[in-house]
This record gives C-alpha cells, structure tokens and sequence, in this order.
C-alpha cells in the first residue's frame, strides 16, 4: 500500500483531499470480508457433491439428518467458543466442560430429583459460571487464555469423575430428558429437536455477534484491546461476559450431548474442544482475533460433520478420518494465509 | 500569533508544577505549560525528555504525584482517558489508537455507539452521524470502510475525527507527522488550522524543526523531566531550540570534506531492476565513502537496499563485490558476503527487543562463537559485547541488559555493532536517525563518519535532506524506482536534489 495513493495529485492537494467522499462510492468490503465463508461453503458444496457421487446412501434426506445431528453438540461448542477467538483468545475448557455440564444435569435431575425444567437451566448456568470463571481468570487475574482455560480443561475432566463417582448417571427420574436433543419435531422424517435448538442457537449467535453491543467489543477488542480500554470500553468486563456466553453455550452443550445419550458420561470431553476450534478455524475466523463469523463457524462445523460421515458411507476406515480432517484445517487456513497476504 | 486581549484571561490549558515518579526514575518534576487559546504550542524535547509522560497525564492515563491542571482557570482532576476525552482533551497518540478490523465510523464512536434498544445497535445511525463530522470536519472517508482498508494518512484522519468528535478544546498530537508524506503532512496542516479557534488549542510534539516553524506559534521545551523555556517560533531559530532541548549549542550544517575516495569500487550495482519498482538502478560505492540515497517516500530506497541483500526478488541486475560478480539470495549470504543491511524499522526487523545487548552484537557472527563442541561460549560473547560497547559508546548499565530497555539511539547503536560485529564492509543505513533524538543523532552521525573513514563503504537512505546533505560524500537521488541523479556532495543543494526526486514522477504524486 503506497501512501500515496490516497493523496489526489492535484496541485493543490487541500482541495481534494478534503472535498466530501462521493456518493454511492463502491463499497466491496462485504463481498471481500465474506471472501473466506464463500470459500469455505463452496469446499461445502464440492466435499457434499462428491459424497453424493460416491455413494448413493450420502445424499438423503435421513443422512443429511444425522450429518446435522452429528455436528450439533461441537457446532453449539463452536457458536460460544467463536466469540471467545475474536477476542483474541482462546477457551479449551469447553469439551470436558461440558461434560462437567452433563454430570451435572445428572446430579440436579436425579440425585436432587429437581423438575426438568429447573434442573436444565441449572446446567446452562453452571456452564455459565464455568466461563465466568475462566474470564476472571483471564481478565481480571491476567492469565494468559491458553493456560487459564487448559487448567479449567483440567479441572472440569476431574470433577466430573469425582462428582460422578466415576460412573454414568442415568435420567430415571426424568424420561423426558432424552427427548431435549432426540425428539422427532417433523412428521415422516427423523428430524430431532436437538437440531432444531442448533438452529435457533446459530441465530442467536448470529445476531448477538453482528448486531448486538456484545459482538461490537468482541471484534473491537480483538481488534486491539489496548486501543479498546483507551476508548473508555470496560474491556474486562465484556471479556468476562464473553467467556460467561462461551460457557452458557457449553451448559447447552452438555445437556444436549447428555440428552443425546440419555446418560450423563463422565468420561471423555477431550479433544472436542479442539474440534470446535477446528470448526471455528476452517470458517475463517483469525485465531489472532478481530475477524470471524458466526455463519463461518457453522459451515467449518458442517464440513467436518460431512467429512466424517461422508468418508465412514463410502467405507474409508475409520483412522484416516482424523486424517482428512487434519488435512482440511492446514488447506483451510492456508487458503485463508493466502488470501490475506495478497489483500 | 496571540494578540494581548486574549493573553490577559486565563490561558486554555494550564499546567503547573507537575511531578510524577516512577521507582528509579523522575519522569517530570515541576514542569508548568500554558496552552493560550486559539494556538499550536509545539512540545519538544529529547526523547526521555517526559513528553509523552506529561500527554499521559493529561490522557489520565497515569495519575500525577503534583501538581494542577486547569482548563480556562478551572482546576481538574482528570480520572481516566474516557473522562479526559469528556473534558475535551483529546490525544492522538503517535501509536494509533485504532481496531483495524471495525469500520471508520465504529472506531470513531468506540464506547459510545448508538443502540436501537436493549443490547442491539444502531448502525446507520452510527453512520450518518460520522459522515456529518466528516462533512463538518471537510474529511473524505467513508464511515463503513473497515479501517485496515486505509493508509496510515487516512488512518490519521481518522483518529483526528475521533478526537474531535468529542468536542476537543485541546488536541494533543505525538508526532503525527511520523509517517506522513509531504503532501500527507499539507493535509495534516490544514486539518490543525481549521481546528484551531479561540476556544481551541493543540498541543504538537514533533522533532521535525522544520515543521515546528511551519505550524506552531510558541514552542516550549523539555528536558530531563524540567521544563527548560518556552520561545515564540517567528523569534527564534531553530538551533536555539536545539540547544534548549540538548543543553548545548550544536554546530550544524556541516558538511563533509570533498570526497577523498578513490580506486575501485567496493560494491557495483548495475542495472538492478524489480518487478514493481526498481529499473535499472545502477551506482557503485567506495571504500571510506558515504553515498547518501535521497528521495521522497515510495521512490523505491529501500527497495535498491532490500534488493541488494536478497530479501526482495530482482528481475534483473548485477552486483559485483571488488569487481567479481555475486549472487546473493537472501541477507544471510549477504551477511556472508560482508554486506550489512539496517533496516529503517528497527524494532520488527533490526533488534531482538527481549534479548540482551551482547546477544543482539553477536547474533550475525553467532557461529563464531561456537566451540567446537557445539557450545555457545559465554565469555567471549561478553568480551565482544563489551568491546562494541564501549567502541560505540552504547549506553547500557550492562552487556546483559535487554535491549528494549535501551534508548532509539543506544538501540542503534546495537544494530550498527552487530554489523560491525560481523566484520561488514559494506553497511546500508536505512533511516538510520528515524525515532532518534536529536543529541543521539549527532553521535550516529559521527559514528557512521568514524566508520566510512575506517574504510567501510556506507550506504545511507535518509528522508530528511539536511541529514543526508550533512553527511554523504556523494549523493543518488531516486524518483519512482529510477535512479535520477548521483551529486558530489558540493554540487547538491536541498533545492536540486528535490528537483532531482521529482524528476521521472508523473504529474504530482508530491505536493512541491
């Protein structure tokens, strides 16, 4: 970028450089900031044709179903974690916290035999109160976001086996809870709730991150945090609330993935995080914050949800599904690497 | 100029006996400045001179141990950089303020953004009132350009609107002219004069003489933490305020004896040409010579330099060592051929802030510090740390000290030992005085003179003419990517050499 160029060449610069921009200027921005979503959803378009073309079993309405049931828990994970990587952080708390999330449900549901109603909120606020931890570690403490949120990873995968006692908790006390994610919402097909929730979720995200004071300081502090605390922004107060929403999405997470399984497990959790951040990453959000998109986020959730489901219709053993998963994030995000070099 | 009606009330801004400690040193002790209305009062002073710690102050960024400040005569507490803004106290920073990634009009009412209700916001509203500052202020920028679209010129913009938009009655500008082209810096001037009103007054820190006499009508001097005078600019010279600000006269202007080079050239450059820029670029350097590189901003200096150590791609070209033809295709087999690059941008590309000085020295030369063991020696590491040390005279309390905690000179001068260090002979200075203050760049000065006379062949690419008038033996003039013009130094005159970097420029990209 010359710095000339923005200075008209006329003899009297003044003139120029000061007249009134004029109207109807061109303005492309969008069209150039969505670059990497349109990129992202056409390898969407070009992984599902493919599968489609391979297998006759891909492109079905049940399939799609489950493609979309599949990518709900790590897609919800991935809405609340995307705000947390705008601001130029990073939550790897989120797998085994909602796990933690689960086991709770179990213990408000069952061990404290609380109505459905109650004892799902009561997750949710537990996630949140998991994220608000972690953002009072992180902006009120000062620790770094990796290692705040490794040690909450940490924390969250031994308390759920300590709270558990090691083993799964089943929702006897209320059979309706496994209808949260599995209940059938359209006649003729197996069109879950859960999927349904994923949907309502993706829109809230949405809105909250493009239209909403909260998403104005997501992207200001990623931006640059110090220029934001200038401004008179209160950064660590929104960066609380930010990793506070990061994990009400993980409560919601938890009781759905619980849901799913009509059981909470204690076990496991490790490792979605990173899936989530996967799915965050290949929908052209910056890791080094102030760029991102929810649309994204869910397109990166749906290419993996597609590759895996994809790759296991047309028979590739299961091992080299990580693999191509692997693949996918290094071509995305250097496709993205590209992209901004050139601009 | 202030005429004796509006002297008499009390002044717009109105500063005295300001203290602030930090523990090891006193930034400010008893400092006083009075900012009249309507007027530009440039702030100099060296750096460390507690500028910046004073502009903190007024930010609220830090809270003073003494003092008072008053605005037309009433005394304030400012409590925070939000509060100073609501205060009217507006400060450009000289490291923007800015989040690339959000819009002009987001950045400018950052905190302050209008809601449609509840949490949600209201963007157009957002807009349009951003683009009636920029009508009001006669600024063309677009509200929903995203800022990292913009040059730094128009970035300054609009920090400027942002400043304003807050009802400024005193805008404090760091050096806003630091990356500024000449008719950037028009823009700039303009902007200050329609700003400046009886209610209003700025505040302008630079270490641009030159543009201190164009802008300002007072201009008060730092030193050490003191204030030191206050000078009414059409009374005095530049080399008063000079002397204010160093604590002693400085002999300027001076320019080198008549070339003394003879023989063969060290390094030849012949027909060096990029894809972009360079065609065919062709000078050649000799031992024990400066050779100055003159020419405006983008003319492609640094260009020729990068292109010369191998860090940028040529087209085609020639380089030739003593007259034997070299390939070199990246700056370490530059460094290998003895050819030292220092980049203008000295903290990104010159110095490892967070090392220390003696392994900032020997990083180019570091295998010779390997035994043959594999083992890095310590001891002689320090040795050669301090020998530059003191050769150059780095002012550093120890070779072990990290590099960030050393001044832009000092800090320079680690750079210049490193190449030494190496054993160059031939060095590129690339604004090699830029961010350094003014006592500091009189020693660089004679350290650069000290070098070429113990047979170094120095390139040097500076944008200040003086700079590169007073020291270069010979001088090349550039103008977009074409070499226009190489002068013995009593030939060139400011007047010629701007001639010559405006020479092959299609119609005015500069505003000369």
């Amino acid at each position: 970028m010359s710095p000339t160029t923005t200075q008209p060449s006329a003899p009297t610069p003044s003139t120029t450089a000061f007249a009134a921009v004029e109207a109807g200027a061109p303005r492309f921005a969008w069209l150039r900031g969505s670059l990497q979503q349109l990129l992202a959803f056409a390898s969407l378009i070009v992984i599902v044709a493919v599968f489609s073309f391979a297998s006759p079993h891909f492109f079905t309405a049940n399939n799609l179903v489950s493609i979309l049931t599949a990518a709900t828990v790590t897609g919800i994970l991935a809405l609340g974690t995307t705000f947390v990587i705008i601001t130029g952080g990073i939550d790897l708390s989120i797998g085994t916290g909602m796990v933690l999330c689960g086991v709770m449900a179990g213990v408000f549901l069952t061990y404290l035999g609380w109505p459905l109603w109650a004892g799902v909120a009561a997750t949710i606020l537990f996630g949140g109160l998991i994220g608000l931890i972690n953002g009072v570690n992180v902006s009120v403490l000062g620790i770094p976001p990796f290692i705040a949120t490794l040690g909450m990873m940490l924390i969250a995968a031994g308390l759920s086996l300590v709270i558990s006692g090691t083993k799964p908790i089943y929702f006897n006390e209320t059979p309706e809870f496994q209808s949260i994610m599995n209940l059938s919402i359209v006649p003729g097909i197996r069109f879950p709730l859960g999927v349904a929730i994923f949907i309502v979720m993706i829109v809230i995200a949405a809105v909250l991150l493009s239209k909403t004071i909260v998403g104005r300081y997501t992207f200001s502090i990623g931006s640059n945090e110090a220029a934001t605390a200038l401004s008179g922004v209160n950064v660590r107060r929104w960066k609380i609330i930010v990793y506070t929403l990061a994990g009400l999405f993980v409560g919601l997470a938890g009781v759905l993935s619980a849901s799913r399984l009509s059981s909470a497990q204690p076990t496991g959790g490790m490792g979605l995080e990173l899936e989530a951040i996967a799915a965050v990453v290949i929908g052209g959000t910056s890791l080094q914050g102030g760029k991102g998109s929810i649309i994204g986020t869910v397109i990166g959730a749906l290419i993996m949800a597609v590759l895996t489901n994809g790759l296991r219709i047309i028979s590739v053993p299961q091992e080299w599904q990580s693999v191509a998963v692997g693949i996918v994030i290094l071509v995305a995000v250097y496709l993205d690497m590209l992209r901004r070099r050139r601009s | 100029m202030m005429d004796d009606a509006t002297v008499t009330t009390a002044p717009l801004l109105d500063v005295k006996g300001v203290s602030k400690g930090f523990p090891g040193v006193q930034a400010l002790d008893d400092v006083r400045l009075d900012l009249r209305h309507g007027e530009v009062l440039a702030l100099v002073g060296e750096n460390g001179a507690g500028k910046s710690t004073l502009m903190k102050l007024l930010a609220g960024i830090y809270t003073p141990d003494a003092g008072t400040f008053r605005l037309n005569g009433r005394e304030l507490t400012i409590e925070g950089p939000r509060h100073a803004q609501e205060l009217g106290i507006s400060i450009i920073h000289q490291e923007f303020n800015l989040m690339p990634d959000l819009t002009v009009a987001q950045n400018i009412f950052i905190g302050r953004e209008h809601r449609a209700g509840g949490l949600f916001l209201d963007e157009r509203a957002l807009n349009r009132r951003a683009q009636d500052l920029f009508d009001r202020l006669g600024l063309a920028l677009d509200p929903a350009e995203p800022v990292e679209r913009l040059t730094v010129a128009r970035q300054q913009m609009v920090e400027i609107a942002k400043a304003l938009s807050f009802d400024a009655k005193v805008l404090i500008m760091d050096e806003p002219t630091a990356a500024l082209n000449d008719a950037e810096v028009d823009v700039l001037f303009e902007l200050i004069q329609r700003f400046r009103t009886p209610e209003t007054g700025v505040i302008y820190i630079s270490h641009r003489m030159e543009e201190l006499a164009r802008i300002s009508d007072r201009i008060s001097v730092l030193r050490d933490g003191r204030y030191i005078g206050t000078r009414v600019t059409a009374e005095t010279e530049p080399k008063e305020i000079i002397s204010l600000m160093v604590g002693r006269e400085i002999v300027g202007e001076q320019r080198p004896p008549a070339a003394t080079t003879t023989g063969d050239p060290v390094l030849s450059v012949s027909g060096l040409s990029t894809k972009h820029l360079l065609r065919d670029v062709s000078f050649d350097v000799h031992a024990g010579e400066i050779l100055g590189f003159a020419g405006l901003m983008g003319a492609g200096r640094t260009e020729v330099a990068r292109a010369i150590v191998g860090a940028d791609r040529t087209e085609a070209g020639e380089i030739r060592l003593h007259g034997r033809p070299v390939k070199i295709a990246n700056p370490a087999e530059a460094a290998r051929h003895g050819i030292g690059y220092l980049s203008e941008d000295r903290k990104q590309l010159g110095v490892l802030l967070e090392r220390s000085v003696r392994e900032n020295i020997v990083l180019a030369s570091l295998r010779d510090y390997v035994s043959g063991l594999g083992f890095v020696s310590g001891s002689r590491i320090e040795a050669t740390g301090r020998e530059y040390v003191d050769k150059l005279r780095i002012k550093t309390p120890s070779t072990a000290q990290l590099v960030k905690n050393l001044s832009g000179g000092n800090q320079q001068k680690v750079v210049i030992a490193k190449w030494l260090a190496k054993d160059c002979e031939v060095l590129i200075f690339d604004e090699p005085t830029r961010g350094i203050d003014v006592g500091a760049k009189e020693e660089i000065y004679a350290l650069l003179r000290q070098l070429a006379d113990q047979g170094k062949a120095i390139i040097m690419i500076s944008s200040e003419l003086p700079e590169v008038l007073r020291l270069s033996d010979r001088i090349a003039v550039m103008a977009e990517g074409r070499l226009t013009a190489v002068l013995d130094n009593a030939e060139a005159t400011q007047e010629n050499l701007m001639d010559y970097a405006t020479r092959f420029t299609s119609e005015g990209t500069i505003a000369r």
